[in-house]
């Protein structure tokens, strides 16, 4: 929450409407999304209940468990789940392939953690996989580890060597009303991927597959600034204030009253009215507990004694079609009216330009992508992971997700003045007139020869608190760097003294236009995006006693499959 | 000096002809979380049933359980204690090391003594005292706890169980949400170890030793996506400490009543016509006497949170703490935009809060032009009175 979000909540409660605290779009939007909404059964350790999903907002498919505390209907309804899912996997992947630029010295060091020999066998199998080799797709000079998701050990060993490098040109993206449906996402594919398919507890074959992309896609969710798997009330808080409070923020159809209200409506007004769950039911995956007990409760015993009675007799499919039909109709009550939210706020979204460095975050996204599918399909690859994170994978991924959200919020300042506005009210950016340049000033380096190094001073009513020495930028020249080296008070504001370099060519005067000139208007930002590399962690296969020794690789175990799910 | 027939005679009026609702360790843990509201205060320890309340006045609250939650629930619990703890004593025997062959259960519950509150309580504390000597090691069931609320006596109806070992006594709470490789919902988390210091708390008065009772509690839950139950500890030291701070901190609830008119009523009651005793014209201009304070929070914790909510529209604290703490705590929404616009002289007290808050509006406003004019921002000319010659949210939103 920074000052400039809490003055467009008052501004917004004022107005009965939200406003705008982003001017583009952060979050990567797909052509093609998967919207899920997802309900689960109350008191049930996350048992589906119903969803609907699908690519196309007039044809959701929608998907029921006529009793939810039945295991065998459950793993139906994950196999169906896994068709859609699955489908929309393949679609991404059959996009095509870009080849990827030769990795950086920062990426090199990741290949290296994997163990000589499941790394050569990897490569090996890798070139069959669709259209050559996707293999080695991480490539993308980001220097990102394996870092996916509970079991990060997998990934960091599947880290193979970047043959032919290419990277899919599309990615799965799904679509979830809230945090609660990312949590669905996550737990779900943990209570299916290490199903057995074959023996006495067999599994529709696809439900442990659905149960590792779940597990992808619930583990990028944690990645700041990924769109694989996007809660829609956080993709919405993003861009819009509400002159509510962000506990009801987290209610869709509340937020979408304030942000998209029905004609003739104040975002107040409307927002109440979504807050009535017979109007608005819950954006799931709980339900609402009145429709639970007035409804859904009377539809699943005319369920119950439909299938006793055809166990019975032998016969009675027909009213075992009426009862599921019926508890069709009422979840599609439930399910229908956030499914056309989750539409609208798509298209309140996708009016936004998108952001600059958008595409990049998304690219990271491909790549993770690419580098799963080929896991996916390697012939010694294709474990579920693992349940938990050994030591140094977790640390791993905690160090990966703190600079990736140092990243996501230095990029979100740096493409929209909004957002950079509420780092100009903390001091660490601020926008302000050149009043001095002096372009041809050359000083000694550390080496004692001589470089070019402009001062420019601009005067800023900014509380602008930046220490001597600070490095910042300016969106409007991002390959120039200033380091300060004065802030001093002066009339009503700041005086700030820059020193320059690079983005001026090689010559010994730099060229005009590649200094800021006296007059112009310039934002900067100490929010700067190249965050400094966090501590080397030893290899996996390194890990010290103290931190439980290297971690032993998944086995697939009897226990697992036959795990109860009651 | 305590006038505890006063009180309670006074208490007895605001609830009017209407059982007691009865505190339980949900209710206190909520009462805690927001211990400046006196309204919730008074309801509570008048025992006025508030969902009903809430329904009267035209804000029925969203509370509510479904069965097919209050079904698993019970069902998990039972089978937890099914033939005297048996299950129980396993987990407890392979959490805390202990041999527990001799273990013995005792149920305290309601029908050994019938209902009466005083003498069950009495009961309880025989029994736990008893048994602190150090005897064999036994799991009390239903024990009627009792713990000071705002200098009010207030008895626990627990579905909780005490665990007694060589003197010293554990807490043991049953749950159903599950404990999925190692984790759970960190909600239902917090709240369960709330409501466990709550007990332990109240068991501790009650064997007057802070050291009889430990201060990690025992969570029973099904583990991963089965029915088996598994048994973790929870250190509720931080959760003792907040509670122990913030029971400290309700205000007496003699000096809450004494701010009140003699004859406020709030009774729900239904005269022999069938229409109420008291309108809801009545109960709603009564509730308004009552000083509250509202929260987001409250959403999730009291039944009259939509009530309270429209009360207090306008002010900065329906936006939540984050905000208002933003806002450097001004009170209310015309306040802080009055002087992020200029238009309201800050006093010395709310001047860094004024300036700050110029800012934003500055900033924001540039923010804006600069978005729509795609080009690097440039500064905005302030009117004479300081306001942005654009102002912000004219264009009510996106
Ligand atoms: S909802 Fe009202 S009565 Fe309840 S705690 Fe909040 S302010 Fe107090």
């Amino acid at each position: 929450m920074s000052a400039v979000e809490a003055y467009a909540r008052l501004l917004a409660a004022r107005a009965g409407a939200a406003q705008p605290v982003a001017s583009v779009r952060h979050v990567h939007l797909s052509e093609r999304p998967l919207v899920l909404v997802p309900l689960t059964m109350a008191g049930e350790a996350n048992a589906p209940l119903a969803a609907l999903v699908g690519t196309d907002e007039r044809a959701p498919a929608l998907l029921v468990v006529g009793q939810p505390r039945d295991r065998a209907l459950r793993f139906a309804f994950a196999s169906e789940l896994a068709g859609i899912l699955l489908a929309h996997v393949e679609r991404c992947a059959a996009a095509g392939t870009e080849p990827v630029k030769p990795p950086k010295a920062a990426a090199r060091q990741q290949p290296a953690t994997a163990p000589a020999g499941r790394g050569a066998g990897r490569a090996g199998a890798a070139a069959g996989g669709l259209g050559g080799a996707p293999a080695g797709a991480d490539a993308a000079g980001t220097g990102e580890q394996g870092t996916d998701g509970p079991g990060a050990d997998w990934e960091a060993e599947a880290a193979p060597e970047p043959a032919e490098p290419v990277r899919f040109l599309d990615a799965p993206q799904v679509l979830v009303p809230n945090r609660a449906g990312i949590d669905f996402v996550r737990l779900f594919g943990r209570s299916t991927r290490f199903r057995a398919t074959t023996g006495e507890h067999a599994v529709p074959a696809a439900v442990p597959v659905l149960g590792r992309w779940l597990t992808y896609l619930a583990g990028r969710a944690e990645h700041p600034g990924s769109a694989s798997l996007v809660a829609m009330t956080e993709a919405l808080t993003l861009h819009w204030a509400t002159g509510q409070s962000a506990l009801e923020d987290a209610n869709l159809a509340a937020l979408m009253a304030w942000i998209d209200p029905p004609a003739g409506l104040s975002g107040p007004e409307a927002a109440l009215l979504a807050e009535d769950p017979v109007r608005w039911p819950p954006a799931g995956p709980a339900t609402d507990p009145q429709f639970d007990n007035r409804v859904l409760a009377p539809a699943i015993r005319a369920y119950d004694a439909a299938a006793a009675g055809q166990a019975g007799s032998g016969g009675g499919d027909e009213r075992l079609g009426e009862a599921l039909a019926e508890i069709q109709r009422v979840a599609r009550t439930q399910l229908e009216p956030t499914w056309r939210l989750m539409w609208r706020a798509v298209d309140r979204l996708r009016a936004l330009p998108a952001a600059a460095s958008a595409p990049r975050r998304w690219e990271r996204d491909r790549a993770r992508f690419t580098a799963y599918y080929s896991y996916l399909r390697d012939s010694d690859g294709g474990l579920p992971q693992a349940r938990r994170d050994g030591a140094v994978a977790a640390a791993r991924r905690l160090g990966a997700l703190e600079r990736e959200l140092a990243e996501y919020e230095a990029d979100r300042a740096f493409d929209d003045p909004l957002v950079l506005a509420g780092h100009r009210v903390t001091g660490e950016a601020f926008v302000g007139t050149v009043v001095g340049a002096d372009r041809e000033r050359r000083r000694p380096n550390e080496r004692g020869s001589l470089v070019t190094r402009p001062l420019v001073q601009l005067r800023t009513v900014d509380p602008a608190r930046l220490a001597t020495g600070t490095r910042v930028r300016s969106p409007a020249r991002p390959g120039q760097t200033g380091v300060t080296l004065a802030v001093e008070p002066a009339d009503d504001g700041f005086l700030v003294v820059l020193e320059l370099s690079g983005g001026m060519g090689r010559s010994k005067v730099p060229p005009p236009g590649s200094v800021p000139k006296v007059g112009e208007t310039l934002a900067y930002t100490s929010l700067l995006v190249e965050g400094a590399f966090s501590a080397g962690l030893p290899a996996p296969e390194d890990t010290p006693w103290t931190h439980g020794g290297p971690p032993s690789p998944y086995e697939p175990a009897e226990q697992d499959a036959r795990e109860l799910w009651e | 000096m305590r006038h505890e027939g006063k009180t309670e005679a006074r208490l007895g009026r605001i609830r009017g002809s209407e059982p007691p609702r009865r505190h339980n360790a949900r209710t206190i843990a909520a009462l805690t979380s927001n211990p400046g509201c006196a309204r919730r205060a008074v309801l509570d320890a008048a025992g006025v049933d508030k969902e009903r309340l809430a329904a009267r006045v035209g804000f029925p609250a969203a509370f509510g359980q479904s069965q097919f939650a209050i079904v698993r629930g019970n069902a998990f619990e039972k089978q937890v204690k099914a033939d005297g703890c048996a299950e129980l004593l396993r987990l407890l025997r392979e959490l805390l090391g202990l041999d527990l062959e001799q273990a013995t259960y005792r149920d305290l519950g309601a029908g050994e003594t019938g209902d009466s509150l005083h003498p069950r309580h009495a009961a309880a504390r025989a029994q736990l005292a008893g048994a602190a000597e150090g005897a064999r090691p036994t799991v009390f069931d239903h024990p009627l706890l009792r713990l000071d609320i705002a200098g009010q006596e207030v008895y626990l109806e627990p579905d909780l169980v005490a665990f007694q070992h060589g003197g010293a006594f554990h807490v043991v709470e049953i749950k159903s949400f599950p404990v999925i490789d190692g984790q759970a919902d960190g909600e239902k988390v917090a709240a369960a170890a709330i409501q466990s210091a709550v007990y332990v708390l109240a068991l501790r008065r009650l064997l007057g030793r802070a050291d009889a009772v430990s201060h990690e509690v025992v969570l029973v839950c099904p583990k991963d996506f089965s029915n088996v139950p598994v048994a973790t500890t929870i250190d509720v030291r931080r959760q003792l400490l907040v509670l122990e701070h913030q029971l400290a901190r309700l205000t007496r609830i003699d000096t809450l009543l004494d701010a009140l008119p003699d004859d406020l009523t709030l009774d729900l009651a239904e005269n022999g016509a069938g229409g109420p005793v008291v309108t809801a014209e009545a109960l709603t201009g009564a509730l308004g006497r009552v000083a509250a304070r509202y929260a987001p929070g409250c959403l999730s914790t009291c039944e009259l949170a939509f009530f309270c909510r429209r009360e207090a529209a306008g002010r900065t604290a329906t936006l939540g703490a984050g905000v208002r703490e933003e806002l450097g705590g001004v009170e209310t929404i015309d306040e802080a935009l009055g002087l992020a616009h200029g238009t309201l002289a800050p006093d010395e007290e709310r001047a860094e809060a004024a300036a700050m808050l110029r800012t934003a509006a500055r900033v924001y406003a540039e923010g804006l032009q600069a978005a729509s004019a795609a080009v690097p921002p440039a500064p905005v000319a302030l009117t004479a009175d300081g306001e942005p010659a654009a102002p912000p949210g004219a264009g009510a939103g996106p």
